[in-house]
Formats: C-alpha cells, sequence, structure tokens
C-alpha cells in the first residue's frame, strides 16, 4: 500500500491520510482501506467518513475507557496498517448510466460553462457526456457525488452568491469537479443539465443511487425523456 | 398513543443520540445537539439515554397527552406548564391522560429537552429516529412539528402511577459544570491541521455568536482571523466540533447537523465534553477558546462520563425505590 499517516481529528476521530491532493489511485488506496475496515468491523469503530484523501475513523471513546483512548486506538491502527494489504484495483467497479437534459432551464449555465471554453454549446455537452467519470466520494449532502474526470476545458470556478434553490437532480461543475445535487436546496456550482434519477432516498435499499469508486457516464436525453423518467414526481 | 401538537413552538424536532454508520453516504451524525441533556432525561423517564425525545429551541410547543406519561425536561431553563401548574427540569414528572403541556421560551440557554417514558415512536430510517432537518428524512416524516400533528409515543416502560393531576418529583439532577449559561463561557479546543497567523489568534479574543447560528454550527463574529497558508483545500473530514475559517475570517464551530466533509480550512476542534455548552449558547452571547492537549482533553470526557454513570445509578436507586 501507499504510505499513511495518522492524524487526530478532534477527540473522537482519527484522519487517515492517503495524500493531499485529488489524485484517482490515492482515492482507490482511500475506499480500499475503508472497505478492509468495515470488513474488520472493530467494535470502537462507530462510523467512517471516506474523503478525496484521507478518511476518518469515528471512535467510541467511550467504549475503549480509559484516559487516552485515542492513543489505544491509534497503536492499534499502526499495527493493522502494518499487516493489512488493501486492494486498491478498480477491475470490479460498476458503471452507472445517468441520463440528462442540458442546458435550457435545466442547465441554465450551460452557456457560460461554454462561452468560458470557447466552444459551442452541443460541443460542451460532447465533452460532458465523452467523460469517463468516478465517485472520489458522497458527501455535502446525503447522496451527493464528487466525480472525478471532468474534461479540464470545461472547469469553472462557482458562482460568487450561491444560488438560494438549486432543483434536485441538478448536474454542476465547480472548480475543476462536477457533481448532481441529490435534493433541492442552495447551492454555488455551475449549473448545466437536471437528472431525472433520484440519487438519495433514505426508505430506498440503499439509499444512495451512487457509491463511492462507481464509474458513471452521462447520457444527453431530451425534455420529453426526462418527463417520462422523473422518479421525484411519482 | 400520541401527543397532539396545538403549537409547534419555533423548532422542535424528534432527535435521538445520532445517526451513526452512513457517513460514507454523506448523511450526516444529527441528533440531539445537547447530547448531556438529552441523556439525563432519558434517564429520568427510564428509557435508553439515547433514546428519541423532542428538542425544543427557544421557545417551546403546546401539546396535548394522549396517554398518562412520565416525563423530564433537561437542558435549556424553559417556562413550562402542565395543565395550569409550573414545571421544574431535571426531574421525574407523572402526567394524566388528556393533560395539557404548554411551553413558553427559554430563559437560559438554547435548546431544551423533552423525554417521555417508552420514547417516541417514529420509524427507525439508517439507524435512528433522529430528524435529518436538510436531507428532509427520520423523525416526524423528517420535518419539524406543526400544529395538528400527532406524534406517536412508545409503549410506556415504567408502571404510570395512576394520577388525577401533575405529581412532582421532590429530588432533582444537578446539572453541575456540564453546562452554563453564562453570557460569555470558555471552551476548550484542540488544533486543527490548519494554523492561524499568528498561531494563537483563536485563543486571544472574545467572539459573539451570530444569529445566523443554528444545529449545523454556531457562526462566530470578531477580529477576523489569517491563515498562515491561504491556499484552497479539497473537501476532507469535519465533526461536531470543528473550528471552520471560511474566506471571510470569522469562524463556524459546527454542531450536530455538522455536514460530512468540508472544504474551508480547519483552525481547531472543541473536545466532546464542551459540544452540550455550546449547544446552548444563544445569539448576541459570548465565547471564548482556551487551548488543551489531547491528553487533557481525554481526560475531559471520561471525567464527563464518569459524572453521568453516578448521576446513572443516582437516578436508578431513587426508581429502585420508587420515589417519583
Amino acid at each position: 500500500m501507499s504510505a499513511c499517516r495518522i492524524e487526530f481529528l478532534g477527540d473522537a476521530a482519527l484522519l487517515l491520510r492517503f495524500g493531499d491532493g485529488i489524485d484517482a489511485t490515492v482515492n482507490r488506496h482511500v475506499h480500499a482501506c475503508a472497505a478492509a475496515l468495515r470488513v474488520q468491523a472493530p467494535g470502537w469503530l462507530v462510523d467512517i467518513t471516506p474523503a478525496y484523501a484521507c478518511l476518518a475513523l469515528h471512535i467510541d471513546v467511550v467504549r475503549i475507557g480509559g484516559d487516552d483512548a485515542l492513543a489505544a486506538t491509534r497503536a492499534w491502527l499502526d499495527q493493522w496498517l502494518e499487516r493489512t494489504r488493501f486492494d486498491a484495483s478498480d477491475a470490479n467497479s460498476r458503471t452507472v448510466e445517468i441520463p440528462v437534459v442540458y442546458g435550457g432551464e435545466y442547465g441554465p449555465d450551460l452557456v457560460a460553462v461554454a462561452t468560458r471554453a470557447g466552444i459551442t454549446h452541443e460541443e460542451a455537452i460532447a465533452r460532458h457526456t465523452a467523460g469517463n467519470y468516478t465517485v472520489a466520494m458522497l458527501g455535502f449532502a446525503p447522496g451527493f457525488p464528487y466525480l472525478l474526470g471532468l474534461d479540464a476545458s470545461l472547469a469553472m470556478p462557482r458562482i460568487d452568491t450561491p444560488r438560494t434553490r438549486v432543483a434536485a437532480g441538478s448536474v454542476g461543475i465547480g472548480g475543476a469537479q462536477t457533481g448532481i445535487y441529490p435534493q433541492a436546496g442552495p447551492g454555488g456550482w455551475r449549473l448545466i443539465g437536471r437528472t431525472p434519477l433520484r440519487l438519495f432516498d433514505a426508505g430506498r435499499d440503499p439509499p444512495s443511487l451512487l457509491q463511492a469508486g462507481d464509474r458513471v457516464r452521462f447520457v444527453a436525453i431530451d425534455a420529453a425523456t426526462f418527463d417520462a423518467m422523473d422518479e421525484r414526481a411519482r | 398513543m400520541s401527543a397532539e401538537f396545538l403549537a409547534p413552538g419555533l423548532l422542535t424536532s424528534v432527535q435521538d443520540g445520532g445517526r451513526h454508520g452512513s457517513r460514507a453516504l454523506g448523511v450526516r451524525l444529527g441528533g440531539a445537539a445537547d447530547t448531556y441533556s438529552l441523556r439525563i432525561a432519558n434517564l429520568l423517564v427510564g428509557n435508553d439515554p439515547g433514546a428519541a425525545a423532542l428538542e425544543i429551541t427557544l421557545n417551546g410547543p403546546t401539546l396535548r397527552l394522549q396517554r398518562a406519561a412520565t416525563i423530564a425536561l433537561c437542558g435549556a431553563t424553559i417556562d413550562a406548564h402542565a395543565d395550569g401548574i409550573a414545571l421544574p427540569g431535571w426531574r421525574p414528572i407523572a402526567l394524566p391522560a388528556g393533560c395539557t403541556l404548554t411551553f413558553g421560551t427559554c430563559r437560559r440557554g438554547a435548546r431544551a429537552y423533552l423525554a417521555f417514558d417508552g420514547g417516541i415512536d417514529v420509524p427507525v430510517v439508517l439507524g435512528s429516529r433522529s430528524t435529518d432537518l436538510r436531507g428532509g428524512f427520520g423523525g416526524h416524516e423528517g420535518r419539524c412539528l406543526r400544529a395538528g400533528d400527532l406524534l406517536a409515543l412508545g409503549a410506556s416502560t415504567v408502571p404510570v402511577t395512576a394520577t388525577a393531576a401533575p405529581r412532582i418529583a421532590s429530588w432533582w439532577i444537578d446539572a453541575g459544570s456540564d453546562l452554563d449559561f453564562a453570557d460569555s463561557i470558555a471552551v476548550r479546543v484542540l488544533p486543527g491541521s490548519d494554523a492561524m497567523q499568528p498561531v494563537d489568534a483563536l485563543h486571544m479574543q472574545d467572539y459573539a455568536i451570530d444569529a445566523a447560528s443554528d444545529r449545523q454550527g454556531l457562526r462566530l463574529r470578531g477580529t477576523a482571523l489569517q491563515l498562515a497558508d491561504a491556499h484552497e483545500r479539497i473537501s476532507e473530514p469535519v465533526v461536531p466540533g470543528t473550528v471552520q475559517l471560511p474566506p471571510d475570517g470569522q469562524p463556524i464551530v459546527l454542531l450536530a447537523d455538522a455536514q460530512t466533509v468540508g472544504g474551508y480550512p480547519r483552525i481547531g476542534h472543541v473536545i466532546a465534553a464542551d459540544l452540550p455548552r455550546l449547544a446552548q449558547r444563544r445569539a448576541g452571547q459570548h465565547l471564548r477558546f482556551i487551548p488543551i492537549d489531547q491528553a487533557e482533553a481525554q481526560r475531559a470526557n471520561a471525567a464527563q462520563q464518569t459524572r453521568l454513570a453516578r448521576i446513572a445509578v443516582a437516578i436508578l436507586d431513587r426508581q429502585r425505590r420508587s420515589l417519583l
């Protein structure tokens, strides 16, 4: 495995750090480590938050007891990391297709993204649908996927003043990242389209359409297809 | 059997010990902002300490009980009446079926916890009964309570003495130093991964709590802080207690509804033992940060757990002797 550093995240969590930037290999190590920890499932581990380059282990310090539960956990982790080999290949990841209506009322910022890139909005759609994306993590909101793999020409800074309401299913660009808003709410990413799929439903099993490590492809659809597929309208 | 809401209060929601196990999906911990008060309220009515109760914010609801119940009210000091009889906090109170509970405003603190024997019978969603207010799931229909709601109460687990009028226990629990409602309080903070310029800038001033604060975080107002290294960060995990520094230099201290990951620099973490005191801060009140090291933080948390364990034993002893 690649080198890993253990840091404190407050007094009830540790951070296992595999890197500092956005990098597909580093991210695969993060998720391989999270998977291995889920299999190991030590009783004091109450939750895991995998991110781009590190993962947080949330620890039940009461269960461990003693005056320095975190130091004891850290010592255990040091040994566990020493003897554990992670499978950081992406050979088994599945591909999920996300249908999207691009532009117009569904993606009010598509023209701005295309203009900034110096291309037509048809070309911007072609570049966005040509991408092979990977879910680097879910976060910010339940089921919100941070996707790696955006064509560099489509990168664009967030809007200065976030919108107070972004429609559920909106596909956005924030810097070099692209993602999808699962719920309606405030948001600062550039909106280029919208999917009729429901990304998160707490009552569904599994609740999240996407999992970290999934590969994603966007498929352009028209408004009539959107209406026919709209999972939120049912 | 239910509690019927005649008036909802400012922000009343079902909260428990939190939703563990789904952070990888972006689902926040949530649960009671002040888990210390939640746990004592539950213990007083014979529930599991992390059972679901009502979190009342600043201004309370009016509700009618459709069954007899033992209740307890902990956390903020709030005006409370049962059929016109004033109710004190931090002790068990037996109430008859049909009784109307009326809550006024919080006199001290921001959040009061109302526990019912048998808890609140809302569905468990992703391992918890807590309301995820932003996600719109859990609790009562994924939202805060409204007038007209019928909130299902759990089956009573302790024998409720038949009573025609409210019966108030003659003993109570002293919350002690784990809560502090003074206008200005100090909380202990561990270093974060991002250093400031100068390094101890966070500890050198008194912060005011901004009115835009909520269950996600306390927004602080003071002299703007500067980072030693101001380059943009990628999103990384955050936890309740994490002190974030947005570009405007005014810190945000995350509470129970902290998002799972955040891109703002993390300049510190308030220790777990001080989160209940943070959750009771009100807009306009003040806050100071005192630096502490990891070993001291662990000792402070262990000491709080010991106090809670003692309180649990004392309550059990009175329940065994059937002292209401």
